[in-house]
């Protein structure tokens, strides 16, 4: 499997504030950017992946989707992995082309929650809000707390994930946030349900973002010179309520990096560079962990002293991630590890011939990863 | 003022509400392999086998987590911010999402004592610092 498939091409609408514009109608705008860079044609696509919108829950959406862009798919539908999906989806349509079920994949999201409802954020835990347990960061903030108190996690190591961050936004021209961030800054930002801080939380964002993943050898034969290989790809799962989780501060993202760099047959070693999920800072400090590039717990001493900013032995989110580029559930991730390995990053590290992306969803609850590279 | 959301009461899940109405807290444990949860199940998460039995908890647990909300997210829940929510292991092993009363200064896994609570005229459970 590995470096067998690859994405061909990469596309994205405006991030943010997109009063007006249905779903479906980002979805074709971004399908429609991932056709034209990878130079293909429409009729080459037989197959189209779709995560469903937070903002609006509707049958058979994928089918939507195909339908507005003029498609009749041999395989594909919708998906519901929250966060994880996008990867997911990359990873079901480079299985599906493996084993010839279809030849060139679409795989797309959008979503506007912004200027929708972002009330799937917001929502009742079950019979739990009765004692007012409610919303997507409060179950971060109760794993956050673990994290703190066992490791001795500070909010400055968290305000650390948020400041890198921002520092590589602001090179990025569609980066939502623009205004430079400080350890101080982070810190002064208002409490939201402690230890979590508004600063420490993503942006809620419309937009839409797609890739056209296809063989390697197909790529090849078309003469697409940007194609990135797919080296390796994993999944893990845990429970859906955080209160049931036997450990709260060691995530399937330790199941899913092993069956990727399994996959990839390499290790933390060889990566130069990351985009890990980072909706809340708390889950890329512990990615880090889960992925082997540190120790369990030494999340807050390994992104200390710039090691995660460009320039520093593993620069993370180099795009500026769900903090400050867009709060896009994850595909915003992948498509800056393609320009890492392009080499067109506006926050490109020098020779980066190998990154890892990490996608989650849920409260830590689903997480999928990919590694793309040169090699 | 909007009341707090109300718990679904079904079928399944009126013995444990009944209870706390009642200022005892219930938990489920499989009659066939033992194994204790919850919330309310039709089966064992473990064995899978059906009708598991009600149970009356010590009241004794410790503190997995907790988090204190600034802000609140429901309009309901305005006037009682900021207010502490934790995941709570009790003694016989079920883990639950419930309020921590503020006596005292938290740590992880500190013991934890039940105390009946009502809501709006529902019974819930609260937990204080057991010394």
């Amino acid at each position: 499997m590995r470096g067998n498939t690859v994405i061909a091409g990469i596309g994205h609408t405006a991030y943010g504030k997109l009063p007006g514009r249905s779903t479906t109608s980002l979805n074709v705008e971004a399908s429609r950017k991932a056709i034209q860079d990878a130079g293909i044609d429409k009729s080459d696509i037989d197959a189209v992946f779709v995560k469903y919108p937070t903002s609006s829950y509707r049958m058979m959406y994928g089918q939507t989707v195909a339908e507005a862009l003029g498609l009749q798919p041999r395989i594909g539908g919708v998906w519901d992995q929250g966060g994880a999906t996008n990867i997911s989806m990359i990873s079901y349509a480079a299985m599906a082309i493996e084993h010839g079920q279809c030849e060139v994949a679409l795989v797309t999201i959008a979503d506007n929650p912004r200027t929708g409802t972002r009330q799937a954020y917001e929502r009742g835990w079950g019979d739990d809000a009765v004692y007012g347990w409610f919303g997507t960061p409060a179950g971060y903030a109760m794993i956050a707390r673990r994290h703190m108190e066992e490791y001795g996690t500070s909010c400055a190591d968290l305000g650390e994930i948020a400041v890198a961050a921002r520092t590589h936004a602001l090179t990025n021209p569609h980066a939502q946030l623009k205004r430079p961030l400080t350890l101080d800054d982070h810190a002064a930002s208002p409490a939201v349900v402690d230890p979590l801080r508004r600063d420490d939380c993503c942006l809620i964002s419309d937009g839409g973002a797609a890739v056209i993943v296809m063989s390697r050898k197909r790529a090849a034969a078309r003469g697409i010179p940007s194609a990135v290989p797919i080296l390796g790809f994993g999944q893990g799962q845990t429970s859906w309520d955080v209160a049931q989780r036997p450990v709260l501060t060691t995530t399937a993202a330790s199941v899913s990096a092993r069956t990727a760099f399994g996959m990839a047959g390499m290790t933390p070693a060889d990566i130069d560079v990351a985009q890990l999920y980072d909706c809340f800072t708390i889950a890329p400090l512990m990615t880090l962990e889960d992925y082997g590039f540190c120790e369990k717990g030494e999340g807050g001493k390994f992104v200390r002293d710039g090691a995660i900013r460009l320039g520093g032995p593993l620069p993370v989110n180099t795009s500026g991630g769900l903090l400050s580029e867009t709060g896009m559930p994850g595909m915003q991730l992948v498509i800056e590890g393609v320009r890492q390995i392009r080499g067109t990053s506006t926050a490109q590290v020098a020779g980066a011939d190998a990154c890892i992306v990490s996608n989650q969803g849920g409260i830590m609850t689903t997480h999928s990863t990919l590694i793309l590279g040169d090699r | 003022m909007t009341s707090v959301p109300h718990p679904e009461i079904t079928p399944l899940t009126e013995p444990y509400w009944t209870a706390l109405d009642q200022g005892r807290l219930t938990y489920q444990r499989c009659s066939s392999c033992s194994h204790t949860w919850l919330p309310a199940r039709e089966q064992c998460p473990r064995c899978l086998a059906e009708e598991p039995a009600w149970t009356e908890a010590s009241g004794g647990g410790k503190l997995i987590s907790w988090v204190v909300y600034r802000r609140a997210v429901h309009e309901s829940f305005n006037d009682k911010v900021p207010y502490t929510v934790a995941v709570v292991e009790l003694d016989e092993g079920p883990r639950l999402i419930s309020s921590l009363l503020p006596n005292g200064v938290p740590s992880i896994d500190a013991p934890l004592r039940f105390r009946p609570a009502t809501v709006d005229g529902i019974g819930v459970t609260s937990f204080e610092l057991a010394d």
